[in-house]
């Protein structure tokens, strides 16, 4: 699914690369607030799903070319970090939703 | 080829330099992507380590036709008991780091799990050696 029509369907903020969008195929989502975890067991392409948002989400993200990086509960990036994602090329979205909400949502989108 | 790159204690905004300037190179010269990736990961685990722990540390990576063997090397507090510290879940990072989405518990046993070889060598108050090795074909 294209992370354009993610953003459109569930109503996501875009904080950084909005030109990329059209062009991201997710394949799905992971939820996590432990890097570590992020880097064992997340796949090429999901969004990942986090209230983590210093610089080192964007390298976790980078390394495992992760397809977006989404905030939850209203969580607005630092400038940095935005200015590191435009470099990376990897999208950072928002959502007011927690993670089980916005998690579940994207469940439908991907599995109902 | 040989590359170095150097870690300081705490420079949390640094980690992950060197992973991803090996990846870069891995690329470039054509390794699977998912060998990359274990490569990376294992990499990230342990800058990490070196920036939440030590106080510097220096990474060395020789790369040939058939694998890489990369060598992390600190000053810092070394690890008392290894076989514990390999335990999934066993950490000793601080609250800050902790807060940061680090600390878990999962560094040393990503490592193992990502690649080919793994050695430690460490000396409590001096600091850790670590050796990874992985081949390009499996």
């Amino acid at each position: 699914m294209k992370l354009s029509e993610i953003v459109k369907t569930l109503n996501l903020e875009v904080f950084s690369n909005e030109h990329l969008l059209e062009d991201i195929e997710v394949v799905g989502a992971y939820t996590s607030d432990l890097l570590s975890d992020v880097m064992g067991k997340a796949q090429e392409m999901q969004i990942w799903i986090t209230l983590q948002n210093h610089k080192n989400v964007l390298a976790v993200a980078s390394l495992k070319d992760l397809a977006a990086i989404l905030l939850i509960n209203n969580i607005k990036p630092n400038t940095e970090l935005v200015e590191q994602s435009e470099k990376e090329e990897i999208p950072i979205l928002g959502t007011k939703e927690p993670a089980f909400i916005i998690s579940g949502k994207l469940y439908n989108l991907f599995y109902k | 080829m040989n590359f170095n790159y150097k870690i300081k204690g705490g420079d949390f905004s640094a980690a992950g330099r060197a992973s991803s300037e090996i990846k870069k190179i891995l690329k470039k010269l054509n390794v699977n992507p998912k060998v990359i990736k274990r490569i990376v990961v294992a990499l990230y685990e342990a800058e990490v380590n070196v920036v939440a722990h030590a106080d510097k540390g220096s990474i060395n990576a020789e790369i040939d036709s058939e694998k890489i063997r990369i060598t992390v090397v600190d000053e810092g507090p070394g690890i008392a008991d290894i076989d514990l510290a390999m335990t999934e879940g066993f950490s000793t990072a601080s609250s800050k780091v902790r807060e940061m989405g680090f600390g878990a518990g999962m560094g040393l046993p990503n490592m193992k799990k990502n690649a080919d070889i793994l050695n430690i060598k460490s000396k409590v108050g001096q600091g850790t050696m670590v050796e990874l090795i992985t081949f390009f074909k499996s």
